[in-house]
Protein backbone atom coordinates (compact mmCIF):
# COMPACT_ATOMS: atom_id res chain seq x y z
CA UNK A 1 0.00 0.00 0.00
CA UNK A 2 1.32 3.40 -0.93
CA UNK A 3 2.10 5.82 2.24
CA UNK A 4 -0.19 8.91 1.80
CA UNK A 5 2.97 11.23 1.31
CA UNK A 6 4.38 8.78 -1.61
CA UNK A 7 4.82 10.50 -4.76
CA UNK A 8 4.15 9.10 -8.03
CA UNK A 9 7.07 7.97 -10.44
CA UNK A 10 7.35 10.22 -13.26
CA UNK A 11 10.30 8.65 -14.89
CA UNK A 12 8.27 7.10 -17.67
CA UNK A 13 6.87 9.95 -18.37
CA UNK A 14 9.69 12.09 -18.57
CA UNK A 15 11.12 9.63 -21.13
CA UNK A 16 7.98 9.47 -23.06
CA UNK A 17 8.58 13.26 -23.28
CA UNK A 18 12.28 13.41 -23.80
CA UNK A 19 11.33 11.11 -26.94
CA UNK A 20 8.48 12.24 -27.94
CA UNK A 21 11.04 15.71 -28.50
CA UNK A 22 13.94 13.98 -29.16
CA UNK A 23 13.55 11.61 -32.02
CA UNK A 24 12.49 14.82 -34.76
CA UNK A 25 15.46 16.78 -33.30
CA UNK A 26 17.21 13.42 -33.95
CA UNK A 27 15.79 13.26 -37.68
CA UNK A 28 17.05 16.41 -38.08
CA UNK A 29 20.19 16.94 -36.92
CA UNK A 30 20.90 13.35 -38.87
CA UNK A 31 19.89 15.58 -42.12
CA UNK A 32 21.66 18.50 -40.88
CA UNK A 33 24.73 16.23 -40.89
CA UNK A 34 24.23 14.65 -44.43
CA UNK A 35 24.18 18.03 -46.02
CA UNK A 36 27.38 19.43 -43.90
CA UNK A 37 29.71 16.57 -45.13
CA UNK A 38 28.90 18.00 -48.35
CA UNK A 39 30.97 20.75 -47.09
CA UNK A 40 34.34 18.31 -47.29
CA UNK A 41 33.51 16.18 -49.85
CA UNK A 42 31.39 18.38 -52.74
CA UNK B 1 -7.38 35.16 -15.19
CA UNK B 2 -6.64 31.92 -15.86
CA UNK B 3 -5.66 29.54 -13.48
CA UNK B 4 -2.25 28.59 -14.19
CA UNK B 5 -1.42 25.12 -14.14
CA UNK B 6 0.42 24.35 -10.86
CA UNK B 7 2.52 21.65 -10.55
CA UNK B 8 1.44 18.88 -8.25
CA UNK B 9 3.75 17.79 -5.30
CA UNK B 10 6.41 15.91 -7.09
CA UNK B 11 6.17 16.65 -10.43
CA UNK B 12 9.68 16.88 -12.22
CA UNK B 13 10.95 19.99 -13.08
CA UNK B 14 12.50 18.13 -16.22
CA UNK B 15 9.25 17.58 -17.45
CA UNK B 16 9.35 21.32 -18.41
CA UNK B 17 11.96 21.33 -20.87
CA UNK B 18 10.18 18.97 -23.31
CA UNK B 19 6.75 20.95 -23.07
CA UNK B 20 8.90 24.00 -23.98
CA UNK B 21 10.47 22.14 -26.79
CA UNK B 22 7.28 20.86 -28.35
CA UNK B 23 6.23 24.51 -29.53
CA UNK B 24 9.55 25.46 -30.22
CA UNK B 25 10.49 22.92 -32.23
CA UNK B 26 6.92 23.39 -33.70
CA UNK B 27 7.26 27.34 -34.70
CA UNK B 28 10.96 26.78 -35.62
CA UNK B 29 9.13 25.66 -38.67
CA UNK B 30 9.04 29.09 -39.83
CA UNK B 31 12.66 29.38 -40.81
CA UNK B 32 11.69 26.58 -43.54
CA UNK B 33 8.95 28.23 -45.15
CA UNK B 34 11.43 28.34 -48.10
CA UNK B 35 10.92 24.99 -49.27
CA UNK B 36 7.90 26.29 -50.04
CA UNK B 37 8.47 29.19 -52.21
CA UNK B 38 9.70 27.62 -55.67
CA UNK B 39 6.26 25.63 -55.88
CA UNK B 40 3.80 28.24 -55.00
CA UNK B 41 6.12 30.37 -57.63
CA UNK B 42 5.29 27.91 -60.30
CA UNK B 43 1.64 26.48 -59.08
CA UNK B 44 0.23 30.34 -58.68
CA UNK B 45 2.32 32.20 -60.82
CA UNK B 46 4.19 34.29 -57.80
CA UNK B 47 7.43 36.22 -58.20
CA UNK B 48 10.03 35.71 -55.49
CA UNK B 49 9.12 38.66 -53.77
CA UNK B 50 5.38 37.75 -53.25
CA UNK B 51 6.13 34.13 -52.51
CA UNK B 52 8.32 35.43 -49.07
CA UNK B 53 4.93 37.58 -48.05
CA UNK B 54 3.97 35.08 -45.62
CA UNK B 55 7.46 34.12 -43.60
CA UNK B 56 7.68 38.11 -43.70
CA UNK B 57 4.03 38.99 -42.38
CA UNK B 58 4.71 35.99 -39.99
CA UNK B 59 7.82 37.42 -38.47
CA UNK B 60 6.45 40.93 -38.18
CA UNK B 61 3.54 39.07 -36.07
CA UNK B 62 5.63 37.33 -34.40
CA UNK B 63 7.52 40.66 -33.14
CA UNK B 64 4.30 42.46 -32.54
CA UNK B 65 2.34 39.55 -31.19
CA UNK B 66 5.27 38.79 -28.55
CA UNK B 67 5.57 42.59 -27.75
CA UNK B 68 2.00 43.40 -27.16
CA UNK B 69 0.78 39.78 -25.99
CA UNK B 70 3.75 39.18 -23.43
CA UNK B 71 1.16 40.45 -20.91
CA UNK B 72 -1.15 38.42 -21.36
CA UNK B 73 0.79 35.54 -21.57
CA UNK B 74 2.17 36.30 -18.17
CA UNK B 75 -1.25 36.71 -16.67
CA UNK B 76 -3.07 33.81 -18.08
CA UNK B 77 -0.08 31.22 -17.58
CA UNK B 78 1.80 28.95 -19.96
CA UNK B 79 -1.13 26.19 -20.85
CA UNK B 80 -2.87 29.30 -22.11
CA UNK B 81 0.02 30.94 -24.23
CA UNK B 82 0.75 27.27 -25.48
CA UNK B 83 -2.89 26.76 -26.70
CA UNK B 84 -2.93 29.98 -28.23
CA UNK B 85 -0.01 28.99 -29.86
CA UNK B 86 -1.82 25.72 -31.10
CA UNK B 87 -4.54 27.07 -32.23
CA UNK B 88 -3.30 30.44 -34.24
CA UNK B 89 -0.03 27.85 -35.86
CA UNK B 90 -1.85 24.98 -36.85
CA UNK B 91 -4.70 27.18 -37.87
CA UNK B 92 -2.61 29.36 -39.98
CA UNK B 93 -1.53 26.24 -41.91
CA UNK B 94 -5.25 24.95 -42.57
CA UNK B 95 -5.72 28.24 -43.89
CA UNK B 96 -3.29 28.08 -45.78
CA UNK B 97 -4.15 24.46 -47.25
CA UNK B 98 -7.48 26.43 -48.02
CA UNK B 99 -6.03 29.23 -49.62
CA UNK B 100 -3.86 26.34 -52.09
CA UNK B 101 -6.63 24.57 -52.54
CA UNK B 102 -9.08 27.32 -54.07
CA UNK B 103 -5.59 29.12 -55.62
CA UNK B 104 -6.15 31.93 -52.99
CA UNK B 105 -2.98 33.65 -52.47
CA UNK B 106 -4.25 36.21 -49.97
CA UNK B 107 -5.66 33.52 -48.16
CA UNK B 108 -2.00 31.76 -47.50
CA UNK B 109 -0.76 35.28 -46.85
CA UNK B 110 -3.56 36.16 -44.12
CA UNK B 111 -3.31 32.48 -43.22
CA UNK B 112 -0.05 31.75 -42.33
CA UNK B 113 1.66 34.73 -41.76
CA UNK B 114 -1.28 36.52 -39.97
CA UNK B 115 -2.89 33.77 -37.92
CA UNK B 116 0.34 31.74 -37.97
CA UNK B 117 2.53 34.77 -36.91
CA UNK B 118 0.61 35.25 -33.90
CA UNK B 119 1.29 31.93 -33.10
CA UNK B 120 4.88 32.41 -33.20
CA UNK B 121 4.98 35.22 -30.95
CA UNK B 122 3.04 33.88 -28.32
CA UNK B 123 4.68 30.17 -29.05
CA UNK B 124 7.84 31.66 -28.53
CA UNK B 125 7.54 33.57 -25.51
CA UNK B 126 5.07 31.19 -23.57
CA UNK B 127 7.42 29.02 -22.01
CA UNK B 128 10.23 31.02 -20.95
CA UNK B 129 9.02 32.81 -17.54
CA UNK B 130 7.54 29.44 -16.62
CA UNK B 131 11.22 27.75 -17.60
CA UNK B 132 13.21 30.42 -15.50
CA UNK B 133 10.63 29.64 -12.42
CA UNK B 134 11.36 25.99 -12.55
CA UNK B 135 14.95 26.79 -13.10
CA UNK B 136 16.46 29.14 -11.19
CA UNK B 137 19.99 27.83 -10.81
CA UNK B 138 20.21 27.39 -14.13
CA UNK B 139 18.28 30.14 -15.81
CA UNK B 140 20.69 30.08 -19.30
CA UNK B 141 20.71 26.34 -19.69
CA UNK B 142 17.09 26.13 -19.28
CA UNK B 143 15.81 28.79 -21.72
CA UNK B 144 18.60 27.53 -23.90
CA UNK B 145 16.75 24.09 -24.33
CA UNK B 146 14.11 25.91 -25.43
CA UNK B 147 15.36 28.86 -27.55
CA UNK B 148 17.19 25.74 -29.26
CA UNK B 149 14.21 23.96 -30.47
CA UNK B 150 13.01 27.51 -32.32
CA UNK B 151 16.34 26.19 -34.43
CA UNK B 152 16.23 22.87 -34.40
CA UNK B 153 12.40 23.14 -35.85
CA UNK B 154 13.57 24.53 -39.63
CA UNK B 155 16.06 21.39 -39.52
CA UNK B 156 13.14 19.02 -39.27
CA UNK B 157 10.75 20.99 -41.05
CA UNK B 158 13.12 21.36 -43.97
CA UNK B 159 14.03 17.78 -45.33
CA UNK B 160 10.21 16.75 -44.07
CA UNK B 161 8.29 19.36 -46.24
CA UNK B 162 10.81 18.79 -49.11
CA UNK B 163 9.48 14.91 -48.81
CA UNK B 164 6.18 15.77 -48.17
CA UNK B 165 6.08 18.21 -51.64
CA UNK B 166 7.95 15.37 -53.77
CA UNK B 167 5.30 12.85 -52.65
CA UNK B 168 2.21 14.82 -52.88
CA UNK B 169 3.38 16.82 -56.12
CA UNK B 170 4.22 20.29 -56.28
CA UNK B 171 0.87 21.98 -58.03
CA UNK B 172 -1.84 23.57 -56.00
CA UNK B 173 -3.10 20.49 -54.85
CA UNK B 174 0.12 18.89 -53.86
CA UNK B 175 0.85 21.53 -52.01
CA UNK B 176 -2.49 22.68 -50.23
CA UNK B 177 -2.54 19.15 -48.87
CA UNK B 178 0.88 19.07 -47.63
CA UNK B 179 0.11 22.53 -46.04
CA UNK B 180 -3.07 20.26 -44.06
CA UNK B 181 -0.63 17.18 -42.62
CA UNK B 182 1.95 20.36 -41.38
CA UNK B 183 -1.43 21.83 -39.33
CA UNK B 184 -2.31 18.44 -38.49
CA UNK B 185 0.75 17.05 -37.35
CA UNK B 186 1.71 20.52 -35.50
CA UNK B 187 -0.87 20.61 -33.56
CA UNK B 188 -1.01 17.26 -32.04
CA UNK B 189 3.01 17.61 -31.31
CA UNK B 190 2.51 21.12 -29.37
CA UNK B 191 -0.46 19.09 -27.55
CA UNK B 192 2.58 17.00 -25.68
CA UNK B 193 3.25 21.19 -24.21
CA UNK B 194 -0.16 22.12 -23.42
CA UNK B 195 -0.92 18.86 -21.36
CA UNK B 196 2.83 18.84 -19.76
CA UNK B 197 3.27 22.50 -18.91
CA UNK B 198 3.13 23.47 -15.10
CA UNK B 199 4.00 26.43 -12.83
CA UNK B 200 5.96 25.88 -10.06
CA UNK B 201 4.33 25.92 -6.71
CA UNK B 202 6.46 29.01 -5.42
CA UNK B 203 5.42 31.14 -8.86
CA UNK B 204 1.38 31.49 -7.30
CA UNK B 205 2.91 34.06 -5.10
CA UNK B 206 4.02 36.07 -8.19
CA UNK B 207 0.53 35.27 -10.05
CA UNK B 208 -0.87 36.29 -6.23
CA UNK B 209 0.62 39.92 -6.68
CA UNK B 210 -1.33 40.43 -10.08
CA UNK B 211 -4.77 39.86 -8.42
CA UNK B 212 -5.28 36.17 -7.32
CA UNK B 213 -7.12 36.10 -3.24
CA UNK B 214 -4.43 37.20 -0.27
CA UNK B 215 -5.22 33.48 0.89
CA UNK B 216 -2.79 32.26 -2.51
CA UNK B 217 0.05 34.32 -1.87
CA UNK B 218 3.11 32.15 -0.77
CA UNK B 219 6.88 33.69 0.35
CA UNK B 220 7.91 37.16 -1.97
CA UNK B 221 10.48 35.98 -4.89
CA UNK B 222 13.64 36.83 -3.93
CA UNK B 223 15.63 39.94 -5.57
CA UNK B 224 14.82 43.40 -8.04
CA UNK B 225 11.02 42.66 -9.16
CA UNK B 226 10.22 45.05 -12.25
CA UNK B 227 6.72 44.76 -14.34
CA UNK B 228 6.93 44.90 -17.92
CA UNK B 229 5.49 48.45 -17.95
CA UNK B 230 8.43 49.86 -15.54
CA UNK B 231 10.82 47.70 -17.21
CA UNK B 232 10.73 50.12 -20.52
CA UNK B 233 11.21 53.26 -18.20
CA UNK B 234 14.54 52.02 -17.28
CA UNK B 235 17.62 52.56 -18.98
CA UNK B 236 18.95 49.08 -18.46
CA UNK B 237 15.83 47.29 -20.81
CA UNK B 238 17.06 50.12 -23.70
CA UNK B 239 20.62 48.74 -23.60
CA UNK B 240 19.75 45.36 -23.68
CA UNK B 241 17.77 46.09 -26.72
CA UNK B 242 20.68 47.50 -28.32
CA UNK B 243 23.32 44.85 -27.28
CA UNK B 244 20.57 42.12 -28.97
CA UNK B 245 20.15 44.25 -31.54
CA UNK B 246 24.01 44.55 -32.70
CA UNK B 247 24.26 40.59 -32.48
CA UNK B 248 21.83 39.46 -34.22
CA UNK B 249 22.21 42.32 -37.25
CA UNK B 250 26.28 41.12 -36.67
CA UNK B 251 24.71 37.26 -37.01
CA UNK B 252 22.62 37.55 -39.92
CA UNK B 253 25.98 39.68 -41.42
CA UNK B 254 26.83 35.98 -42.21
CA UNK B 255 23.92 34.25 -42.67
CA UNK B 256 22.07 36.31 -45.14
CA UNK B 257 25.43 36.03 -48.01
CA UNK B 258 26.70 32.79 -46.48
CA UNK B 259 26.73 30.63 -49.51
CA UNK B 260 27.81 33.31 -52.07
CA UNK B 261 30.60 34.86 -49.62
CA UNK B 262 32.42 31.44 -49.47
CA UNK B 263 32.18 30.85 -52.91
CA UNK B 264 33.40 34.39 -53.29
CA UNK B 265 36.08 34.20 -50.95
CA UNK B 266 37.83 31.03 -52.45
CA UNK B 267 36.55 31.48 -56.12
CA UNK B 268 40.51 32.39 -57.15
CA UNK B 269 42.23 29.98 -55.29
CA UNK B 270 43.71 26.74 -55.91
CA UNK B 271 40.55 25.28 -53.59
CA UNK B 272 37.55 26.95 -54.70
CA UNK B 273 33.94 25.95 -53.15
CA UNK B 274 31.28 24.13 -55.20
CA UNK B 275 28.04 25.02 -54.95
CA UNK B 276 27.34 21.56 -53.03
CA UNK B 277 30.02 22.30 -50.43
CA UNK B 278 28.57 26.01 -49.90
CA UNK B 279 24.90 24.22 -49.16
CA UNK B 280 27.00 22.23 -46.66
CA UNK B 281 28.95 24.93 -44.79
CA UNK B 282 25.59 26.91 -44.48
CA UNK B 283 24.11 23.60 -43.04
CA UNK B 284 27.34 24.06 -41.05
CA UNK B 285 26.52 27.17 -39.67
CA UNK B 286 22.96 26.37 -38.84
CA UNK B 287 24.74 23.82 -36.48
CA UNK B 288 27.05 26.10 -34.85
CA UNK B 289 23.68 28.90 -34.53
CA UNK B 290 22.29 26.03 -32.50
CA UNK B 291 25.08 24.61 -30.43
CA UNK B 292 25.46 28.13 -29.41
CA UNK B 293 22.02 28.48 -28.02
CA UNK B 294 22.62 26.01 -25.36
CA UNK B 295 26.33 25.83 -25.54
CA UNK B 296 26.23 29.57 -24.49
CA UNK B 297 23.41 30.39 -22.64
CA UNK B 298 24.56 27.33 -20.29
CA UNK B 299 27.90 28.48 -19.98
CA UNK B 300 26.45 32.02 -18.88
CA UNK B 301 25.02 30.20 -15.61
CA UNK B 302 28.68 29.57 -14.65
CA UNK B 303 30.75 33.15 -15.75
CA UNK B 304 27.60 35.14 -15.56
CA UNK B 305 25.47 36.95 -18.21
CA UNK B 306 27.73 40.43 -18.43
CA UNK B 307 30.91 38.28 -19.34
CA UNK B 308 29.08 35.72 -21.62
CA UNK B 309 27.46 38.95 -23.88
CA UNK B 310 31.43 40.55 -23.86
CA UNK B 311 32.76 37.68 -25.09
CA UNK B 312 29.93 37.56 -28.34
CA UNK B 313 30.59 40.92 -28.87
CA UNK B 314 34.31 41.78 -28.75
CA UNK B 315 35.61 38.08 -29.37
CA UNK B 316 33.03 38.38 -32.27
CA UNK B 317 34.51 41.45 -33.49
CA UNK B 318 37.88 39.99 -33.53
CA UNK B 319 36.44 36.93 -35.35
CA UNK B 320 35.39 39.68 -37.94
CA UNK B 321 38.33 41.29 -38.22
CA UNK B 322 40.74 37.95 -38.68
CA UNK B 323 38.10 36.79 -41.87
CA UNK B 324 38.29 40.72 -43.25
CA UNK B 325 42.21 40.66 -42.90
CA UNK B 326 43.05 36.77 -43.49
CA UNK B 327 39.89 34.95 -44.89
CA UNK B 328 40.67 34.18 -48.09
CA UNK B 329 44.81 32.58 -47.06
CA UNK B 330 43.19 29.96 -45.31
CA UNK B 331 39.68 27.99 -45.56
CA UNK B 332 39.93 26.32 -42.36
CA UNK B 333 40.15 30.00 -40.34
CA UNK B 334 37.45 31.78 -42.49
CA UNK B 335 34.88 28.85 -41.53
CA UNK B 336 35.92 28.59 -37.66
CA UNK B 337 35.57 32.21 -37.50
CA UNK B 338 32.22 32.26 -38.95
CA UNK B 339 30.97 29.06 -36.77
CA UNK B 340 31.75 31.28 -33.95
CA UNK B 341 29.93 34.23 -34.72
CA UNK B 342 27.12 32.09 -35.52
CA UNK B 343 27.26 30.04 -32.44
CA UNK B 344 27.74 33.82 -30.98
CA UNK B 345 24.28 35.02 -32.89
CA UNK B 346 21.91 31.97 -31.36
CA UNK B 347 23.76 32.17 -28.02
CA UNK B 348 22.81 35.74 -27.90
CA UNK B 349 19.03 35.00 -28.69
CA UNK B 350 19.09 31.78 -25.47
CA UNK B 351 20.96 33.84 -23.21
CA UNK B 352 18.93 37.20 -23.05
CA UNK B 353 15.55 35.59 -21.19
CA UNK B 354 18.57 34.78 -18.36
CA UNK B 355 19.62 38.11 -18.41
CA UNK B 356 16.35 40.07 -18.21
CA UNK B 357 15.75 37.69 -15.00
CA UNK B 358 18.90 38.75 -13.48
CA UNK B 359 17.78 42.27 -14.03
CA UNK B 360 14.54 42.80 -13.99
CA UNK B 361 13.56 39.53 -11.60
CA UNK B 362 10.93 36.61 -12.62
CA UNK B 363 7.84 39.12 -11.91
CA UNK B 364 7.07 39.56 -15.32
CA UNK B 365 10.49 38.59 -17.09
CA UNK B 366 8.47 36.84 -20.34
CA UNK B 367 6.24 40.06 -20.98
CA UNK B 368 9.42 42.23 -20.65
CA UNK B 369 11.39 39.52 -23.06
CA UNK B 370 8.40 39.81 -25.53
CA UNK B 371 9.16 43.26 -25.82
CA UNK B 372 12.72 42.69 -26.25
CA UNK B 373 12.14 40.64 -28.89
CA UNK B 374 11.55 43.93 -31.16
CA UNK B 375 15.07 44.48 -31.42
CA UNK B 376 15.42 40.91 -33.58
CA UNK B 377 12.84 42.40 -35.76
CA UNK B 378 15.16 45.71 -36.39
CA UNK B 379 17.99 43.76 -36.50
CA UNK B 380 16.09 41.49 -39.21
CA UNK B 381 15.98 44.69 -41.43
CA UNK B 382 19.32 46.34 -40.47
CA UNK B 383 21.08 43.24 -41.36
CA UNK B 384 20.15 42.27 -44.52
CA UNK B 385 19.55 46.11 -45.56
CA UNK B 386 23.70 46.61 -44.81
CA UNK B 387 24.95 43.69 -46.45
CA UNK B 388 22.89 42.86 -49.25
CA UNK B 389 23.47 47.10 -49.94
CA UNK B 390 27.09 47.26 -49.01
CA UNK B 391 27.72 44.57 -51.08
CA UNK B 392 25.66 45.58 -53.94
CA UNK B 393 27.93 49.14 -54.03
CA UNK B 394 31.23 47.31 -53.91
CA UNK B 395 30.06 45.40 -57.00
CA UNK B 396 29.60 48.19 -59.35
CA UNK B 397 32.37 49.89 -57.78
CA UNK B 398 33.98 46.69 -59.71
CA UNK B 399 35.05 44.86 -56.66
CA UNK B 400 35.30 41.55 -56.67
CA UNK B 401 36.09 38.31 -54.33
CA UNK B 402 36.59 39.25 -50.58
CA UNK B 403 36.70 43.28 -51.89
CA UNK B 404 32.62 42.44 -51.75
CA UNK B 405 32.55 42.15 -48.23
CA UNK B 406 35.44 43.86 -46.55
CA UNK B 407 33.26 47.02 -45.80
CA UNK B 408 30.60 45.19 -44.25
CA UNK B 409 32.74 43.47 -41.84
CA UNK B 410 34.23 46.57 -40.64
CA UNK B 411 30.35 47.72 -40.37
CA UNK B 412 29.34 44.92 -38.13
CA UNK B 413 32.73 45.66 -36.08
CA UNK B 414 31.48 48.80 -35.28
CA UNK B 415 28.14 47.83 -34.29
CA UNK B 416 29.74 45.34 -32.09
CA UNK B 417 31.41 47.45 -30.52
CA UNK B 418 28.55 49.31 -30.03
CA UNK B 419 26.79 46.52 -28.30
CA UNK B 420 29.74 46.25 -26.24
CA UNK B 421 30.08 49.35 -25.07
CA UNK B 422 26.39 49.16 -24.18
CA UNK B 423 26.58 46.22 -21.99
CA UNK B 424 29.58 47.50 -20.39
CA UNK B 425 26.71 50.63 -19.45
CA UNK B 426 24.40 47.62 -17.88
CA UNK B 427 24.22 47.94 -14.29
CA UNK B 428 21.33 46.87 -11.84
CA UNK B 429 17.96 48.39 -12.33
CA UNK B 430 17.57 51.35 -9.52
CA UNK B 431 15.00 50.53 -6.46
CA UNK B 432 12.86 52.94 -7.34
CA UNK B 433 11.83 51.18 -10.81
CA UNK B 434 11.01 47.64 -8.28
CA UNK B 435 7.89 46.71 -7.94
CA UNK B 436 6.65 46.55 -4.21
CA UNK B 437 4.13 43.97 -3.19
CA UNK B 438 0.94 45.07 -1.25
CA UNK B 439 2.22 45.48 2.32
CA UNK B 440 5.61 45.46 1.88
CA UNK B 441 7.93 48.50 2.50
CA UNK B 442 10.06 50.22 -0.26
CA UNK B 443 12.59 48.01 -2.12
CA UNK B 444 16.20 48.26 -0.88
CA UNK B 445 18.66 49.84 -3.13
CA UNK B 446 21.45 47.65 -4.76
CA UNK B 447 24.72 48.08 -3.63
CA UNK B 448 27.16 50.77 -5.59
CA UNK B 449 28.72 49.14 -8.20
CA UNK B 450 27.12 45.59 -7.92
CA UNK B 451 27.05 44.51 -11.57
CA UNK B 452 24.74 41.31 -12.92
CA UNK B 453 28.60 39.71 -14.00
CA UNK B 454 28.87 37.81 -11.67
CA UNK B 455 28.14 34.65 -12.24
CA UNK B 456 25.36 33.40 -9.80
CA UNK B 457 25.89 30.65 -7.09
CA UNK B 458 24.16 27.40 -7.96
CA UNK B 459 22.22 25.24 -6.05
CA UNK B 460 23.86 22.06 -5.03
Amino acid sequence: MLRPDARPDRRALTAFAWLWVGLPLAYGLYELVRKATQLFTG
Amino acid sequence: MTTPPLAPPGWSRWLVPPAALSVHLSIGQAYAWSVFKPPLESALGLSGTQSALPFQLGIVMLGLSAAFGGTLVERNGPRWAMTVALCCFSSGFLLAALGAVTEQYWLIVFGYGFVGGIGLGIGYISPVSTLIKWFPDRPGMATGIAIMGFGGGALIASPWSSQMLASFGTDSGGIALAFLVHGVTYAVFMTLGVLLVRVPAGAVAEAGERGASAGERGAVPAGPQVSARQALRTPQFWLLWLVLCMNVTAGIGILEKAAPMITDFFADTPTPVSVPAAAGFVALLSAANMAGRLGWSSTSDLIGRKNVYRLYLGVGALMYLLIAQFGDASKPLFICCALVILSFYGGGFATVPAYLKDLFGTYEVGAIHGRLLTAWSTAGVLGPLIVNHVADSQEAAGKSGPGLYGLSFTVMIGLLLVGFAANELIRPVHARHHHAPAGAGPAPVPAPGKEPDAAPRRKA
